[in-house]
C-alpha cells in the first residue's frame, strides 16, 4: 500500500457545496454476479438519513453529508485525516434494472445492488387476416 | 520517525486549524521518506480537553467484535480485520479500491492513560475512543514551604 491510496482522494469534479467542506471520492468495489451488480462504498461518518442515491438517466450518483467530524469540547491536536462530505458518479449501461435498485448503509458503509434487466424479449405481433 | 508523536504538535495546541492542517500537510510529504506507510493504516485525529484524550479513526463496515483495542502505559493499539464480501467462483470484482485484511497500528500518546476506564464507541464507521489520563500520572502541585 502506497501513501497515496491510504489518504481519502478529493473529488475536485463535484459541484462546490455551499457549505465550506472538501469533498472526496467514496472507495469503491464494485463485483458482478449471475443477476446483479453490487457496489460497496466506504463512506465513514454517514448514516441512512445523510446518504443519497440518485440516478438520472443513466448516471448513478452516490453521496453523502458528514457532519464536521469534530469533537464537542475537544480541541484537535493531531490529524491524520480530514472530513467533508462524499460524491461519486457512476455510468450505467442499460442491463440494469433502474426499478429493482437495492440500497443500505450499514456502519459508514454504503451497498448498492443494481439487478440486471431481464432481456427484452421480442413482441410477437399477430397478424389479424383482413 | 515521523509517525505519530503527539507531543510534537501539542505546542499548536491552542493555534488555528490551519496550522494543524499544515501539520498533517507536511507530515504527508515526508512519511513516504524511510517508513512504510502501511502500518499508518486506519488514520488517527487526536483530540484533547485538559486531562482526556479522545482519538477518531475512520474504519468503515467493520464488525465491532473484530476491532481490538488495548492500551498499555502510554500506546494505544487498534488492530483488527476487515473482511470482503465473499464471491462465489465466476464473479468477479470490476473495481476494488476499498482496505481489506488485517491492520495494527501503535500510537503513542503524551500521557499515561488509566486503561480500566477507557471508553470506545463505533457508530456509523467511526471509532472514538475516550482515553483519560491516570491519576497518579497528573503534574503534581508542588507546596513551597516558607
Amino acid at each position: 500500500m502506497s501513501e497515496k491510496d491510504l489518504q481519502k482522494t478529493e473529488n475536485t469534479a463535484a459541484t462546490e457545496r455551499i457549505r465550506n467542506v472538501k469533498t472526496f471520492l467514496p472507495r469503491v468495489d464494485i463485483y458482478e454476479t449471475k443477476d446483479a451488480l453490487f457496489l460497496i462504498a466506504d463512506m465513514p461518518g454517514v448514516d441512512e438519513q445523510t446518504v443519497d442515491v440518485e440516478l438520472e438517466k443513466n448516471i448513478l450518483t452516490i453521496s453523502g453529508r458528514v457532519e464536521n467530524g469534530r469533537v464537542q469540547d475537544y480541541s484537535l491536536v493531531f490529524s491524520e485525516y480530514e472530513v467533508g462530505d462524499y460524491e461519486r458518479s457512476f455510468t450505467l449501461s442499460d442491463e440494469i434494472d433502474k426499478d429493482k435498485i437495492k440500497a443500505t448503509v450499514r456502519q459508514g458503509v454504503l451497498r448498492l445492488e443494481l439487478p440486471k434487466a431481464e432481456k427484452v424479449k421480442p413482441k410477437k405481433i399477430a397478424i389479424n387476416a383482413a | 520517525m515521523f509517525g505519530p508523536g503527539i507531543w510534537r504538535m501539542k505546542r499548536f495546541a491552542d493555534s488555528v486549524p490551519e496550522i494543524i492542517d499544515l501539520q498533517r500537510e507536511i507530515n504527508k510529504l515526508f512519511s513516504s521518506v524511510g517508513q512504510g506507510a502501511a502500518s499508518d493504516y486506519p488514520a488517527v485525529n487526536v483530540w484533547e480537553k485538559e486531562n482526556r484524550l479522545v482519538v477518531t479513526t475512520e474504519l468503515p463496515g467493520m464488525d465491532p467484535d473484530n476491532i481490538n483495542i488495548s492500551v498499555t502505559g502510554a500506546v494505544l493499539t487498534i488492530s483488527g480485520t476487515s473482511k470482503s464480501d465473499p464471491i462465489k467462483e465466476g464473479e468477479t470484482y470490476l473495481r476494488q479500491e476499498r482496505e481489506l485484511g488485517n491492520f495494527q497500528r501503535n500510537i503513542q500518546l503524551p500521557y499515561q492513560v488509566d486503561a480500566q476506564a477507557v471508553e470506545a464507541k463505533y457508530e456509523r464507521g467511526i471509532l472514538k475512543i475516550t482515553l483519560p489520563r491516570q491519576k497518579e500520572d497528573l503534574p503534581k502541585k508542588i507546596k513551597i514551604n516558607l
